[in-house]
């Protein structure tokens, strides 16, 4: 009992110190962040990294989400009798709640783990010394920029995924019961104002503040070699995820009580 | 507290005489580097147990000791990478222990790093890598820029391989490009941890020419940490031989031979 009084202690010392440590780095990011040079070149070249070259994986991943939201949901609905409802149920869904989550987890997975071992890697080969040294800031070169990138281009790659879900849930239902795209979308957004489709949209900047930020950290503390690299990358994901998720329902209910 | 000196970065001059940085400020007459009573420890391992060293302008010091002796650690305190539990860092008369970053980042545009594994960055090429200084604290243009790197490159030895990526280039290639690296803003101060570690004796001894060469031609005041006894010997004025965190011993290396300290006779002989 005692023992298990201690582990516990010790893993909620650990979480509090993981914690303070991540505020002390964001602190470190924001106080750089104002200084002058603003590294426009390097925050271009993440955009690219981050935004474009996630693209192809969101796309696929919204696709797929839409493709099969569309042929689970129809049989559903056709069991009540709402088979017509199936184009603004599905547009609802993607636009609120599939879209967003999803690009949230994709791309924490591929970016979380990319900027966590990039770093741990630059961190254990002395290169984040290497910048310092020259009297460059690390937190503003390769923490800020990546961070920046990632709140920029969630909210855009999450469009993207909503398109290509939509899309994709439309070829589903036209498989099975042919209907014109113009016809599927004004059934779609039926009711829909402008207001549905920004708060869910741009919930993703804070889902891009979560990867940017704990990845960065993660990487930016590697310690112990190529094992610390790995162990970098994974808890990168892990926990970048983890915090997605969290965000999401935090942000759910904010955006139900202010936007709705 | 004295002010921070000013660096004024000047562009290509009419002549087409590659761009320098100039300095005014600080003391004129105090060494390059001065450390007072410095202290470094990590939890209860203490390092550095007062390093008093002194290094003066075109003066090259070789620091020697056993392995984990803080040799590397102390050229990171020196340059700012890591803050001193307590004494004095003084560079060129100005005490950086309690600069800020911003302050700290213009002292440090005036030293070179070489680091042991010459730390390249991965993701750049040889050139991007030479002119990562210059794009951040020179106003020059690009064909400046590249100009310079050329100049640098060919210094080292390099100059046909600025395409290269850093994972193409073996041991020795990676040092000469990281030393042109170090020397990319005309530092008056060079730090130098392990030039000739992992390397073989004759790539050591084209190393320890080159240093020779660039200390001749940039007159630099510099700190060189090393194992290699004969690179100390070579390149060095100095040295000074660290012991359970102090400076057991310092001067040329003749003064060192005839010491009749126990330790110091028995690293000369290991090393020899």
């Amino acid at each position: 009992m005692r023992s298990t009084l201690t582990t516990v202690w010790s893993l909620i010392n650990r979480f509090l110190e993981w914690f303070g440590d991540l505020g002390l780095f964001a602190w470190q990011v924001l106080r750089a962040a104002v200084r002058r040079p603003f590294e426009g070149r390097e925050l271009m070249r993440q955009l690219d990294e981050i935004g474009s070259r996630s693209l192809p994986l969101v796309a696929l991943a919204g696709a797929a989400i839409g493709f099969v939201l569309a042929l689970e949901s129809r049989s559903s609905l056709a069991r009540f009798g709402a088979k017509s409802m199936l184009p603004a149920a599905l547009v609802y869904s993607i636009i609120h709640e599939t879209g967003p989550v999803v690009t949230g987890l994709v791309v924490s997975g591929r970016v979380g783990a990319g900027i966590g071992a990039e770093l741990g890697s630059m961190k254990v080969t002395e290169q984040i010394d290497a910048i310092e040294a020259s009297g460059v800031n690390p937190y503003k070169f390769l923490a800020f920029t990546r961070i920046v990138a990632c709140i920029l281009m969630l909210p855009l790659l999450t469009l993207a995924a909503d398109f290509c879900g939509v899309l994709f849930g439309w070829i589903a239902d036209t498989l099975v019961d042919p209907v014109s795209f113009h016809r599927f979308i004004n059934q779609g957004f039926v009711g829909a104002t402008f207001s549905d489709f920004l708060a869910p949209t741009f919930r993703t900047a804070v889902f891009g503040l979560i990867i940017g930020m704990i990845g960065s950290f993660q990487g930016m503390r590697t310690q112990g070699g190529t094992a610390g690299v790995g162990l970098s990358a994974t808890s990168s994901v892990v926990l970048s995820s983890l915090f997605v998720i969290l965000a999401d329902v935090i942000l759910v209910k904010f955006i139900l009580v202010f936007f709705s | 507290m004295m002010p921070p000196q000013q660096e004024v970065l000047v562009g290509v001059e009419e002549s087409g005489a590659i761009p320098a940085i100039e300095s005014s400020g600080g003391e004129r007459d105090a060494p390059a580097v001065a450390l007072r009573g410095l202290h470094r420890s990590f939890g209860s391992q203490i390092v550095l147990n007062g390093i008093d060293l002194t290094v003066g302008s075109g003066e090259t010091l070789a620091v020697l000791g056993r392995s984990g002796t803080g040799k590397s650690v102390l050229l990171k305190v020196i340059i700012g990478l890591q803050k001193p539990d307590s004494g004095s860092i003084r560079i060129h008369g100005e005490e950086i222990t309690r600069l800020d970053l911003d302050a700290l980042n213009e002292i440090r545009k005036k030293m070179g790093f070489l680091f042991e594994h010459a730390a390249l960055y991965d993701s750049l090429s040889v050139e991007q890598n030479v002119a990562f200084p210059l794009k951040r604290h020179t106003k020059m243009t690009a064909s400046e820029q590249r100009d310079r790197v050329k100049e640098l490159l060919a210094a080292v030895g390099m100059e046909n391989d600025l395409k290269k990526m850093p994972s193409d280039l073996s041991g020795g290639m990676q040092k000469r490009v990281g030393l042109a690296r170090a020397l990319a803003l005309e530092p008056g101060i060079l730090l130098l941890d392990e030039p000739t570690a992992g390397l073989d004796p004759i790539t050591s001894g084209e190393i320890d020419e080159l240093i020779l060469k660039l200390q001749e031609e940039h007159h630099m005041a510099s700190i060189v940490v090393t194992h290699d006894l004969h690179s100390a010997k070579t390149i060095a004025d100095r040295i000074a031989l660290l012991h359970d965190g102090t400076v057991l011993i310092e001067g040329s290396f003749k003064e060192l031979e005839k010491s009749d300290d126990e330790f110091v006779s028995e690293f000369l002989q290991r090393d020899s």
